[in-house]
């Protein structure tokens, strides 16, 4: 394209007069400006965390590494940059608004996403995130169209399959989260189907409730499951209040019992001994030993006694006539 | 000169009918080429430069990447007449450019065809099934809290025959025969959500509600009924308690009798009648008192010497 004879330069269809004096100047200046598109279309940088893909005339040529690496200028290759250590995330049910430290979250509007028919045909809230890598940059940037859309239709397919074989009280109240891990490993196998390159790293269910109308019933149950715990407790306090105070007060009787015939069997060998000390004086003196024991017993008696009446034997009439006891006393009064 | 320009000029040219005789087909891309319109040759998805006749020759790019295919949801019946929203989607390629050139000529078309042809196929599967089949996709025991595994309605229990994953590969089935005219493949068709319609929900909900006040009546039942197991267990170890300590106590006191009297009876037994005297005697001295009235004969032992000491 350079033409010294002519002085002048064809530029594509443009024509550029040059003055013969700056030949050489021009030369430079036009070396160093090749020079530079040269060096800022070739070299190019990979940072840490990405992958540079290289195509030549569209077709794939090679996946670079890391670091400074170079390219045919002009277009006849170009790059893709991908970043294939970072981990992605789509979320269902809600979005983030501002992550922090008490992260900020959008939840109306969402609920079609979240909203699933469970196994027994009930309605469950499932709010989940998917975390994902690029594993392979070449299948990533060739296989599928607009992956962002796939992933998140093939995890809401995936997730509501599954969510379709527990009942309500499995996804809501028994917290299953192998559903999670199934999901996960299902929505892998279709991803590595289409050829996506890319790699599901987590699922994770996060809220998982049932839907608002519900909730004062779930939770009624809860607080009906409390107060039966309650009552339960109620009443074994009440027996346990009871049983030992009367297992105690069994004890007492018993004992009472045996006192009593310790007393009873004592009493009766006393007695037994008093009589036995008696008798065997008894038998070497029957009779003296009989007045005197009743003669003693009326010495002891009698003087007790206010009124006494002392009746001659002989005198057989007066007994009828005789007025006895205080209240005839009164009476002559 | 003049030869200097010519030449020039033949250059430039000749540069032009190169560029334009050159195409460069992406990794993403598949290309098929027309003359006048009329199509030459095959599709070309091989990536890279090829070249073709200048000027006569047009090249039409097609993606050779797996596309979507979102429906709109759609609401319908289902065979046991369950009025559902149904949300589904599907992956397709352009497999046969030339044909999909002809017959659609581009994406937008083809996704009218693909409305029509999926929403089709999924209307005619779904229609045909129960709810149930629709929503699970196994019969995989499902479990419950134990206060509600009498609660929950067996009719939702029945086994299914089918499950989604057979009816989705029904609808893929139907729809796939369909789309290879339009030079499209069909990858796959699922289903993204499956809803009630919201009347149909405010039901499920209702039966959601009152089947968990079943639950929490049932729970309050329970603590009742618990309640009067204890109080009643707790009568029972009462009754018992008190019974034995009488029974034990009773049998001591009356062993203990038993002995006594038979210690008594050893010792009385040696002269009854001597007994009887000092029983007598004895008893005499508590039971009398000072109000009592006694009357005496001077027969009496005491009082026979008042009448006469002989």
């Amino acid at each position: 394209m350079h033409n010294n004879d002519s002085r002048k330069v064809h530029l594509g269809n443009t024509e550029i007069e040059i003055p013969p004096i700056k030949k050489g100047l021009i030369g430079i200046i036009i070396l160093v400006i090749v020079g530079l598109i040269l060096l800022f279309t070739s070299f190019f940088v990979i940072e840490a965390d990405e992958a540079g893909v290289i195509r030549r005339f569209g077709k794939y040529v090679r996946t670079t590494n890391p670091g400074l690496n170079l390219k045919i200028p002009f277009g006849i290759e170009t790059l893709n940059k991908v970043k294939v250590k970072r981990v992605y995330k789509e979320e269902f049910g809600f979005r983030t608004i501002k992550p922090g430290v008490t992260t900020q979250y959008a939840k109306r509007g969402y609920e079609s996403e979240s909203r699933m028919l469970t196994g027994d045909l009930n309605i469950a809230i499932v709010e989940w995130i998917v975390q994902y890598r690029i594993k392979d940059p070449v299948k990533y940037l060739f296989n599928v169209r607009h992956i962002n859309e796939s992933i998140r239709n093939i995890a809401e397919s995936t997730m509501r399959r599954l969510v379709g074989d527990y009942s309500v009280d499995e996804v809501v109240i028994l917290g299953r989260r192998d559903i999670a891990y199934e999901t996960k490993t299902e929505m892998q196998k279709l991803l590595d189907n289409y050829e996506t390159g890319i790699e599901i790293t987590n699922i994770n269910l996060l809220d998982v409730n049932p839907p608002d109308p519900v909730k004062p019933a779930f939770n009624a149950v809860n607080s009906a499951k409390q107060e039966r715990e309650k009552m339960i407790n109620n009443a074994w306090e009440e027996y346990n209040n009871i049983i030992p105070k009367a297992k105690g007060e069994a004890e007492q009787t018993i004992s009472e019992a045996e006192g009593y015939a310790i007393d009873r069997i004592n009493r009766a060998k006393g007695n037994a001994e008093k009589f036995n000390a008696i008798y065997s004086e008894y038998r070497n003196a029957k009779t003296v030993t009989r007045k005197r024991l009743y003669l003693e017993t009326m010495a002891e008696i009698l003087p007790k006694i206010e009124e006494i009446y002392i009746i001659d034997s002989k005198q057989k009439n007066i007994l009828p006539l005789l007025n006895i006891g205080k209240n005839v006393k009164q009476l002559v009064k | 000169m003049k030869r200097g320009i010519l030449v020039i000029i033949v250059i430039i040219l000749g540069l032009i009918v190169l560029i334009d005789a050159l195409y460069i087909v992406s990794e993403t891309e598949q290309v098929i080429i027309t003359q006048f319109g009329d199509p030459v040759g095959g599709a070309i998805k091989k990536a890279g430069l090829h070249i073709k006749a200048p000027f006569i020759h047009k090249v039409h790019y097609f993606d050779k990447r797996i596309l979507e295919w979102d429906g709109n949801p759609n609401q319908i019946p289902t065979a046991d007449k369950r009025y559902i929203w149904i949300d589904t989607f599907a992956r397709w390629k352009i497999e046969d450019p030339l044909k999909f050139y002809q017959s659609v000529h581009n994406e937008m078309n083809a996704h009218s065809r693909l409305d029509d042809v999926v929403d089709g196929a999924t209307r005619d599967n779904i229609s045909s099934n129960t709810l149930i089949e629709l929503v699970r996709n196994s019969n995989r025991e499902m479990k419950s809290t134990e206060e509600r595994e009498t609660e929950i309605d067996t009719t939702y229990l029945i086994p299914i025959e089918k499950g989604r994953s057979a009816i989705t590969d029904a609808i893929f089935n139907q729809a796939a025969k369909i789309v290879p005219q339009y030079g499209i493949k069909l990858i796959d068709v699922r289903i993204k959500r499956i809803n009630y319609v919201k009347e149909v929900r405010q039901k499920v909900y209702d039966r959601m509600i009152s089947e968990r006040n079943r639950i929490a009546a049932k729970y309050r039942a329970e603590g009742e009924g618990e309640k009067a197991k204890i109080l009643g267990e707790m009568q029972k170890e009462l009754y018992r308690i008190q019974s034995e300590a009488y029974e034990k106590a009773q049998k001591i006191k009356g062993n203990a009798d038993a002995k006594a009297t038979k210690i008594y009876a050893k010792a009385y037994n040696k002269d009854p009648e001597f007994y009887s005297l000092i029983q007598s005697l004895e008893a005499y001295k508590t039971t009398v008192s000072k109000n009592n009235t006694l009357i005496l004969s001077t027969d009496s032992e005491f009082y026979k010497y008042l009448q006469s000491a002989k």
